[in-house]
C-alpha cells in the first residue's frame, strides 16, 4: 500500500512511549511512585484490551447512571429533611400552602419549587434509578442469553444479581422518602407484608415503624438505609464486579483471530477510557435532559401522606411491579392453624416467590455447569440460538416475569383496554403458569431451527434471490457460498456433549453411590441437548461443496455477467458490464 | 453406550473424562487485516474531524455559559408550568446542561473513533486459576499457620472462641430491641368507643342519620380525632393521632334497607339502611375507595379486592380473604350517627397472632 502512515500511531509497542526530557507529568509520576509504587500495576492495566460490541455497553450504563444518583442524591441532601415532624407547607407552591404535612414532603416541595435546579436533580435522581435498574436488567439478560456467566464468571453472576436486588431496595427506600400520599400507600402495603410474616411478622412492623403504623421513624430510617446503608453495599459489590471483570478479562465474540485464549480489542488508554468516558457524559447528559424535560413523580399532584386516603391507580415504580402483579393476581387464600393466622395471599407472591425467582437466578450458571458437566473456563459468547434449552429457560423466566408485571396494571390494562378487571385478573391466575411453558417451547424450536438455518448456510450457501430456470423449464433458486469469515464464525462454537452414566453398577452388581443423581444429570443433559443441531463436520462440508460445485457445472455454459458471482466477490464481471435484457 | 442416545448420532455421547476434539470443519482464517480510516489517510478529513471534535467541546462550554445565565434570569416557584406544562428554569437548566455533558461525550467519543489509533490487540488470557505451585504453596502456608497456632490440636481454646464470637451475636440483635415497643394488644383494637359519635373526616362534623340519602357514601372518621371543648376529647396530635386515624378510618354508606343482607349478630349494627365498615382493606391495609353504588361493591383500587357491602362486606373478588370490619351504629338524642362499641375485631391487614386478639 502506497499510503502514508507513517504519522498513524503505531499501538501495539511493547514499550510505552517515554518523552526524552523529563516532563511536568514525568515528575508528578515518578514522585507518585516513589511513594505508592503504581507504575508495576498500571503498566499491565493501562493497555489492557476490551473487545468492542454494543452489547458490551449496557452494563456500563448501569455504572454510570449510578455515578449520576450518587452526585444528583448529594444535591439533593442538603436540603431534604428526613423528618416526619408536622408542620404547615408555606412555600412557592400555591395549591398545597398551608396544608400540614411531615418535614419530609415540605422539603421535597421546597427542593421542587423553591431551590433553583431542584426540580431537574430530583428527576434527573429518579430518571437515572430507572435507568439504573433497567440497564442491570437488560445487563443481565444480554449476559445470560450469552453464556457469559459460565466459569470462571458464575461468582460475579452471583454478584450481578444481589446488585439488582439492591438496586430495586434503593429505588423503594428512595420513592419511599417524599412522604407524598402515593410512597405512602406503598410504605403501608409493605406494612401489610411484613405483617404477614409467620410469627414475627406484627414485631418486625413494631420495630421497623417504631411503633404502631405510621409513627413518625420510618422516614428517618429509609433515608439512612437509602443515603448510607445500600450505597455502600452497592459500592462495594460494584468495585467486585468490576475488578473480576478486570481480571477475568471481557468476553468476546468468536470470529477470525478471536479464540478462547485471546481477547482482541482496544486498549483501555486512549480507546477504551476515551469511549467509556465519553459514554459517561452522553449518559450524564441523556438524564439531565430526561430531568428537566420529562416529569417524574410529581409529588405535588399527589399531596402529602394521609393514612385514610388512597389514589385510584395507584402503582409502585415499575421495577416493583412484578410482585405486586403477583400480590394481584392471588387468591384470597388465609389459613387459621392452631389459632394462628397465616396469610398465603401474602406471603406467597411476596415473601416466598420474589426470593425464589432471586435463587433461581443466582442459581443458573451452578446448574447448567452441573448438568453439562463442563469445567472448562469460558472466554467465547454464545449466540442464544446456540444453547436452545438456557434460552428458553430465560425467554421462560422472561415471560413470566412480564405476565406477573402486567398483572401488576390490570388496573391501567382494564381502562385502556376497556376490559373487565376481572377476566383480565382470571386469565393472568393462569397465564403466568401456561405462558412460561409455551414460551419455553416456542423458543427451544425456534432456536434449533436456527440453528439448522445456519447450517444450511454452512453447507448450501445463502440464498440470493436470483431465480435460475433450467432448460426443462423449472425453477430454482441460486445458493452461492458464504464468506470463508462468516462460515468460520458460524463454525466457531462446542459441540455439544450429553453427560452419560457409565454404569450405575460395578461388576459386582453393586449399585455405585450416587447413581441415582448421576442419572438424573444424564437425563437432564440429554434433554438439554438431545435435539440442538451441531455444526457440520469437514467432512459433511466438503460433500455439499462437491455436490454444490456439481450443479454449478451443470448450470455453466450461461456465460451471463449476472450469475450471481456479481455479489460475493466471486465474478470475473462486474454488474455495470451486465447487459439487460440481451442488448438493450 | 447407552441405548437412550441411539436415537440421536448429531451428537456424539461420551463418558466425563474422554471429551472429544473433532476436526473443525473451518479453519480459523485469523485477523482481518487492518483497514484504514479516511482520516488516516486523508489529510483534510483528519483536519474535518479535528474541527468537529473542537466544535463540539466549544459548543458544550457555550451550553455551559447558557445554564449559568438560565440559572439567574429565569424565576422559578410558581412558574412550574410555563413551558408545555413544565417550568422555564428547569427545562432551560435541563437542556443547557444535558447538551454541555452531551457534547462532551460525543466529541470524545467521535474523538476516539476518528482521530485516535484503531489498531485492535491481542491479548492472551491466563486462566482464573492460579498456578498449582502458587497452590501448594498457600495450602503449605495456610496449613503451617494452623499447625503454629495449635488450633487443631486444642479444641477447647477453639471451640470455646467460636462460642464467645458466635455470642456476640446476641449484643448485636437484643441493641435494636428498642427500635419499637412490642405490640401487644395494640393492633387489636382502635379509638372507637360505645356512643362516640361518626363525623365526616377533614372537617370533623358530625352527620345526622337524616341527612344521608339512599346511594351515599361518606369517606367518615371517629370523633375523638377532633377535640373540641363541646365534645371533650383530649387533645390527639403527632404519632397518637396519625396512629388512630390510620385504624379509625371507615366508610359510611346508605342503601335500600331491603338490599342489606345482615350477618349473624348484627341485625340492629345498621340504622335506617346506614351501614358503617372499617375503610382499611383487609389485604394489606390500603384505605378502600372505588364505590358502585348500583352493585354496592366497594373496590381496594391497590390491588382490587372486592368487597360487598350489602352483604358483611364479603370478599367478592381479589386477593384480599377477610370482610371488612362491620362497625356497628346507633343514632344518639339528637339523631346522630354514633358507635355502638369499637369494632369486633381487628381492622386491616392480617397478621400472625390475630385470631388470639
Amino acid at each position: 500500500m502506497s499510503l502514508d502512515t507513517s504519522k498513524v500511531a503505531s499501538t501495539n509497542g511493547s514499550t510505552a512511549a517515554t518523552a526524552s526530557k523529563p516532563s511536568k507529568v514525568g515528575g508528578v509520576a515518578t514522585w507518585a511512585d516513589d511513594r505508592l509504587g503504581l507504575a508495576t500495576a498500571m503498566r499491565k492495566n493501562l493497555r489492557k484490551v476490551f473487545p468492542d460490541h454494543w452489547s458490551f455497553m449496557l452494563g456500563e450504563i448501569a455504572l454510570w447512571s449510578f455515578v449520576v444518583l450518587l452526585l444528583s442524591g448529594v444535591f439533593l441532601t442538603l436540603w431534604f429533611n428526613p423528618s416526619m415532624g408536622e408542620i404547615h407547607y408555606e412555600g412557592s407552591y400555591d395549591q398545597l400552602r398551608g396544608i400540614a404535612m411531615s418535614e419530609a414532603m415540605a422539603s421535597t416541595l421546597n427542593i421542587s419549587f423553591d431551590v433553583r435546579g431542584g426540580l431537574l436533580m430530583r428527576q434527573m435522581h429518579h430518571w437515572a434509578a430507572m435507568l439504573f435498574i433497567a440497564s442491570m436488567m437488560v445487563h443481565l439478560l444480554r449476559v445470560a442469553f450469552t453464556g457469559a456467566f459460565r466459569k470462571p464468571r458464575e461468582l460475579n453472576w452471583v454478584i450481578g444479581c444481589l446488585l439488582l436486588l439492591l438496586g430495586t431496595l434503593e429505588g423503594f427506600t428512595g420513592y419511599s422518602l417524599p412522604d407524598d400520599l402515593l410512597s405512602g400507600t406503598g410504605v403501608r402495603a409493605a406494612d401489610g407484608f411484613l405483617k404477614a410474616t409467620p410469627v414475627v411478622g406484627s414485631y418486625m412492623s413494631f420495630f421497623l415503624f417504631g411503633g404502631e403504623f405510621p409513627g413518625d421513624a420510618i422516614i428517618p430510617r429509609l433515608y439512612i438505609i437509602h443515603v448510607l446503608l445500600i450505597p455502600g453495599l452497592l459500592l462495594g459489590l460494584i468495585a467486585a464486579h468490576m475488578l473480576l471483570l478486570v481480571y477475568h478479562k471481557h468476553t468476546q465474540w468468536p470470529g477470525p483471530g478471536r479464540t478462547n485464549d485471546n481477547v482482541v480489542g482496544f486498549p483501555m488508554l486512549p480507546v477504551y477510557a476515551a469511549k467509556a468516558g465519553g459514554f459517561f457524559f452522553i449518559v450524564f447528559g441523556v438524564t439531565a435532559l430526561m430531568g428537566g424535560l420529562m416529569t417524574i413523580n410529581p409529588v405535588w399532584k399527589f399531596g402529602p401522606y394521609d393514612p385514610t386516603k388512597v389514589t385510584a391507580g395507584s402503582q409502585p415504580d415499575w421495577y416493583m411491579g412484578w410482585p405486586d402483579g403477583l400480590l394481584r393476581i392471588m387468591p384470597g387464600w388465609e389459613s387459621v392453624i392452631f389459632g394462628y393466622t397465616i396469610s398465603w395471599n401474602v406471603m406467597i407472591p411476596i415473601l416466598i416467590v420474589p426470593p425464589l425467582m432471586l435463587v433461581i437466578l443466582m442459581l443458573l450458571p451452578f446448574l447448567e455447569g452441573w448438568i453439562t458437566g463442563d469445567k472448562r473456563d469460558h472466554h467465547l459468547l454464545q449466540r442464544p440460538r446456540n444453547a436452545p434449552t438456557r434460552t428458553a429457560v430465560m425467554v421462560s423466566l422472561m415471560t413470566f416475569y412480564g405476565l406477573a408485571w402486567a398483572a401488576g396494571g390490570n388496573d391501567i390494562i382494564a381502562i385502556r383496554l376497556d376490559l373487565s378487571i376481572n377476566q383480565i385478573t382470571y386469565f393472568m391466575r393462569v397465564a403466568v403458569f401456561l405462558g412460561p411453558l409455551i414460551a419455553f417451547i416456542v423458543t427451544r424450536r425456534w432456536c434449533i431451527s436456527l440453528q439448522r438455518l445456519d447450517n444450511e448456510k454452512l453447507l448450501h450457501g445463502y440464498e440470493t434471490g436470483i431465480i435460475m430456470r433450467s432448460p426443462d423449464g423449472g425453477y430454482a433458486e441460486r445458493h452461492l457460498p458464504i464468506s470463508d469469515t462468516a462460515a468460520y464464525t458460524l463454525t466457531a462454537r462446542d459441540r455439544d456433549q450429553i453427560h452419560t452414566v457409565e454404569g450405575d453398577t460395578d461388576s459386582n452388581g453393586v449399585v455405585a453411590p450416587g447413581s441415582r443423581i448421576q442419572a438424573l444429570r444424564a437425563k437432564l443433559s440429554d434433554g438439554m441437548f438431545r435435539h440442538n443441531v451441531q455444526k457440520p463436520t469437514a467432512a459433511e462440508i466438503e460433500e455439499a461443496h462437491h455436490h454444490a460445485a456439481h450443479e454449478h457445472e451443470l448450470e455453466a455454459g450461461l456465460d451471463h455477467p449476472a450469475d450471481g458471482h456479481q455479489f460475493d466477490g466471486h465474478s470475473d464481471h462486474t454488474v455495470e458490464e451486465a447487459p439487460l435484457r440481451g442488448g438493450h | 453406550m447407552t441405548d437412550v442416545h441411539d436415537k440421536t448420532p448429531a451428537v456424539p455421547p461420551h463418558g466425563d473424562h474422554t471429551p472429544a476434539v473433532p476436526e473443525e470443519p473451518i479453519p480459523n482464517p485469523g485477523l482481518p487485516a487492518h483497514q484504514w480510516r479516511p482520516t488516516d489517510v486523508d489529510e483534510r478529513a483528519e483536519k474535518r474531524a479535528e474541527r468537529q471534535v473542537a466544535a463540539m467541546f466549544g459548543l458544550s462550554m457555550v451550553c455551559a455559559l447558557l445554564f449559568v445565565v438560565a440559572y439567574f434570569t429565569l424565576e422559578i416557584g410558581d412558574n412550574f408550568d410555563t413551558f408545555m406544562g413544565l417550568g422555564a428554569s428547569t427545562v432551560a437548566l435541563g437542556t443547557t446542561l444535558g447538551l454541555a455533558l452531551l457534547l462532551i461525550g460525543i466529541g470524545i467519543i467521535q474523538w476516539a473513533r476518528k482521530l485516535m489509533g484503531d489498531h485492535e490487540i491481542v491479548e492472551m488470557r491466563h486462566p482464573a486459576a492460579s498456578s498449582q505451585e502458587d497452590r501448594t504453596a498457600t495450602l503449605e502456608a495456610l496449613a503451617l499457620g494452623g499447625e503454629e497456632s495449635g488450633i487443631g490440636r486444642r479444641p477447647l481454646v477453639r471451640n470455646t472462641l467460636i462460642g464467645s464470637v458466635a455470642l456476640l451475636g446476641l449484643p448485636a440483635v437484643v441493641l435494636l430491641r428498642d427500635l419499637g415497643p412490642a405490640p401487644g394488644d395494640k393492633l387489636a383494637s382502635t379509638i372507637w368507643e360505645k356512643g362516640m359519635r361518626v363525623v365526616r373526616d377533614v372537617v370533623g362534623t358530625p352527620i345526622k342519620a337524616s341527612e344521608l340519602e339512599i346511594g351515599d357514601l361518606v369517606n367518615a372518621a371517629p370523633e375523638a380525632l377532633f377535640p373540641t371543648e363541646e365534645n371533650g376529647y383530649p387533645e390527639i396530635e403527632g404519632v397518637p393521632l396519625q396512629v388512630e386515624k390510620a385504624k379509625g378510618a371507615i366508610i359510611v354508606v346508605k342503601m335500600e334497607p331491603g338490599d342489606i343482607t345482615p350477618g349473624p349478630g348484627r341485625e340492629n349494627w345498621t340504622v335506617n339502611g346506614i351501614i358503617c365498615y372499617s375503610k382499611i382493606c383487609t389485604h394489606v391495609g390500603c384505605p378502600i375507595s372505588l364505590y358502585e353504588r348500583t352493585t354496592h361493591h366497594v373496590l381496594c383500587p391497590c390491588h382490587q379486592s372486592t368487597f360487598d357491602l350489602a352483604d358483611s362486606a364479603k370478599v367478592v373478588f381479589g386477593p384480599a380473604h377477610r370482610p371488612l370490619p362491620q362497625l356497628p351504629l346507633a343514632v344518639d338524642d339528637e339523631g346522630y350517627l354514633i358507635a355502638q362499641s369499637d369494632f369486633t375485631e381487628p381492622i386491616g391487614a392480617s397478621y400472625w397472632e390475630r385470631e388470639k386478639q
